[in-house]
């Protein structure tokens, strides 16, 4: 720790990030909605991190809500329900929900409005007797990943905490991206059903305490969590400062419990294991009322639409119907300018609005030219203004330099790896330059550059593998002519004794 | 005969001792480079830089009979491990590398002569006589042997296709 960060936690205040303007309100404060039923459900395979799930259901299948779709494939990964009852129309190429536009396999679900539920998970009334790694189990097959963004199974994230101890259980309700509101609204409506789910994960994972960190522009879910988490003494109900980017994983911890993750570390290396908020509930639902994870709460919002809110969307609805529920603003004035999937600081550009929501969604914002920032980059000044507010303590514009001129080992050394992309630094820039592009790029193209390396180690194996091989036959191929060559001569010889033997015998 | 046995014994623990001494001090020091550099080369064999195999590019490479741009499946990769091991100065920019690529069949062509199959260095061909070929994508390294054994041009070698997993931001344009 710095002299600088010292003297900053003594006085309590925080010395890295940014805070934007925050357009939460009033969207916020709206009663949470429910999407009309869309009449097809798009269900990309992988929506999450780790190996995409295998279709179980046939094409032309009916499904009733609930029922699994496809399966986990391997040890990271999760499974895909039905969010509603219908008709398997297609397992099919769609554009996914990703800046690149490119295709990813997808279940298309035709629905029947029936919404019938099917079966249920196992539901249990104490889920305090269930064993911890059932209770891992059952989170694995309803399909939970982290619905703060990252998608992470949550199951493998239970299990994991298994083998190494964790203390404190750190539930993220940080939401400390601009527009965004879900998780806001959730704790506002839900908190009785998230502080259950914290219950739980907090059994699951042995840990003595659960940290709740809210950011301090949350007064509303702030009180219902405190009143909700009033009878259990272990879950504690902490406002944090509202800065972005609060609701990161390492920034949180470090926030609440004073410890900073190593880089390149995990949280369970400093005995901590962080969940969404959103993640405490879906494990509430699938627990106590066998509910896979079929539907979250999105935020809909941005100066294009006419009507924004939170709303109860079922996964796999599409942008396109999300913001015909929304409706386009007609006014030229405020026509859409760009779409973007999650906040406006990490989101994803979509291509276009024909892409699902899918579990790792929180927004979708239709954005006006008015709210885009200004994209004409200049050249550097050396402000600093950029490692001001790093969150991770790094210098952007020594790595953006690096990455410009195409040295990639050398802003890989400048720690290139530890920046999670929370753009703070684009955001300041006084030149405007695209710096978490570059980052991101320069990730990208590292990450390609180690799997041409895997790639051609494994050819080189391949390659000495079959020099081994054809040496192995050939020698074999030998054996066998000498063994038969000995075996001739041994025969002919057999036979010349036998010729003589006969010769004597006749003579 | 003792003395015949003794004689020829003695000759030979003297003339062995000689051997092995001149094998130790006299020893010619092979480039040890090459070896690293061996080491750096994919190992297919491929032969596609012109030279027997990768332990004869490698001594060329070394020697500075070859570019260290010469061997095609290392691409750009490769050429830039080879520049900084032997500390050549390379301009990666005028590197002609148009990515990672992989053979496939055109099922329609394929007549089942397996040809390919026993040209390919890493064993990623599959298929019976008179039946279609198939190449196995995780294991096939680019080499291209096999596109010049086919008959029919049924075998072509194809940029690897770019997926979610693959795709890569582009580099902003320059300020």
């Amino acid at each position: 720790m710095g002299l600088m960060e010292r003297l900053f936690a003594r006085t309590g205040k925080i010395a890295w990030g940014v805070h934007p303007d925050e357009r939460k309100r009033p969207v916020a404060d709206l009663p949470l909605a429910r999407l009309p039923l869309p009449r097809r459900l798009f269900l990309p395979l992988q929506q999450h991190i780790g190996s995409a799930a295998r279709p179980v259901v046939q094409v032309g299948q009916q499904v009733a809500k609930g029922q699994l779709l496809a399966a986990a494939h391997g040890e990271f990964s999760a499974p895909l329900h039905a969010p509603t009852s219908g008709r398997v129309a297609a397992i099919e190429d769609i554009t996914a929900p990703h800046p690149s536009g490119l295709p990813c396999p997808a279940i298309v679900l035709e629905a029947d409005g029936e919404d019938r539920w099917g079966e249920r998970l196992p539901t249990c009334d104490d889920p305090f007797k269930l064993s911890p790694g059932e209770i891992a189990r059952r989170v694995a097959d309803a399909g939970i990943v982290g619905l703060g963004g990252a998608s992470f199974p949550s199951a493998v994230k239970l299990a994991l905490s298994q083998r190494s101890a964790v203390a404190t259980l750190i539930i993220n309700g940080g939401e400390c991206e601009p527009y965004l509101s879900c998780d806001d609204r959730l704790m506002r409506d839900f908190a009785d059903e998230v502080v259950d789910g914290v219950r739980i994960v907090l059994y699951a994972v042995g840990a003595s305490r659960a940290l709740v960190g809210i950011e301090d522009n949350k007064p509303e879910a702030l009180a219902a969590m405190r009143e909700a988490a009033k009878p259990f003494a272990s879950i504690e109900i902490h406002a944090v400062p509202a800065r972005y980017p609060m609701g990161s994983e390492k920034q949180l911890i470090q926030t609440l419990t004073g410890k900073e993750v190593p880089a390149k570390g995990r949280p369970a290396d400093v005995g901590v294991l962080v969940h969404n908020v959103g993640t405490a509930r879906a494990v509430h639902r699938a627990l106590r009322h066998g509910e896979p994870l079929i539907e979250r709460i999105v935020t809909v919002n941005g100066g294009a639409l006419e009507r924004r809110g939170n709303l109860l969307v079922p996964i796999g609805a599409l942008v396109e119907d999300l913001l015909a529920f929304c409706k386009l603003a007609f006014a030229p004035q405020r026509s859409l300018a760009r779409l973007v999937m999650g906040g406006p600081m990490m989101g994803s550009l979509l291509p276009h609005a024909r892409v699902p929501v899918v579990k790792g969604t929180s927004g979708v914002l239709a954005l006006t030219a008015d709210e885009l920032p200004a994209i004409t980059p200049g050249p550097c000044i050396r402000c600093g203004y950029c490692s001001k507010v790093c969150p991770m303590g790094l210098l952007p514009l020594e790595i953006a330099a690096r990455v410009h001129a195409g040295e990639l080992t050398a802003a890989e050394t400048c720690g290139l790896t530890d920046c999670m992309g929370c753009g703070c630094c684009a955001y300041v820039c006084t030149a405007h330059i695209p710096l978490t592009q570059y980052f991101q790029h320069a990730k990208g193209e590292l990450a390609a550059q180690q799997r041409i390396k895997l790639r051609q180690q494994h050819g080189k194996r391949l390659a000495t593998a079959r020099a081994e091989r054809l040496a192995r036959e050939a020698k074999e191929k030998a054996a066998i002519a000498a063994a038969r060559k000995a075996a001739r001569n041994a025969a002919k010889a057999a036979a010349a004794a036998q010729a003589v033997a006969s010769e004597e015998a006749s003579a | 005969m003792i003395t015949a046995v003794l004689s020829l014994t003695l000759l030979g623990v003297a003339l062995g001792l000689m051997l092995g001494v001149a094998d130790r001090f006299f020893a010619v020091a092979v480039n040890p480079v090459i070896a690293q550099v061996e080491g750096l080369m994919p190992g297919s064999q491929c032969g596609q830089c012109g030279f027997p195999g990768c332990s004869a590019a490698a001594a060329a490479i070394v020697g500075g009979a070859a570019p260290v741009t010469a061997c095609g499946p290392g691409g750009k990769t490769l050429a830039a491990a080879l520049a900084a091991k032997l500390g050549v100065s390379l301009d990666l920019n005028a590197v002609v590398d148009s990515g990672p690529k992989q053979a496939r069949v055109a099922e329609e062509i394929c007549i089942g002569c397996c040809r390919c199959g026993s040209a390919c260095t890493s064993d990623a061909i599959l298929g019976a006589s008179k039946q279609i070929h198939s190449v196995l994508t995780e294991v096939c390294n680019g080499c291209g042997n096999c596109v010049e054994r086919c008959p029919t041009e049924a075998l072509k070698l194809q940029p690897v296709p770019v997926t979610l997993t693959h795709w890569v931001w582009p580099k902003p344009v320059a300020a």
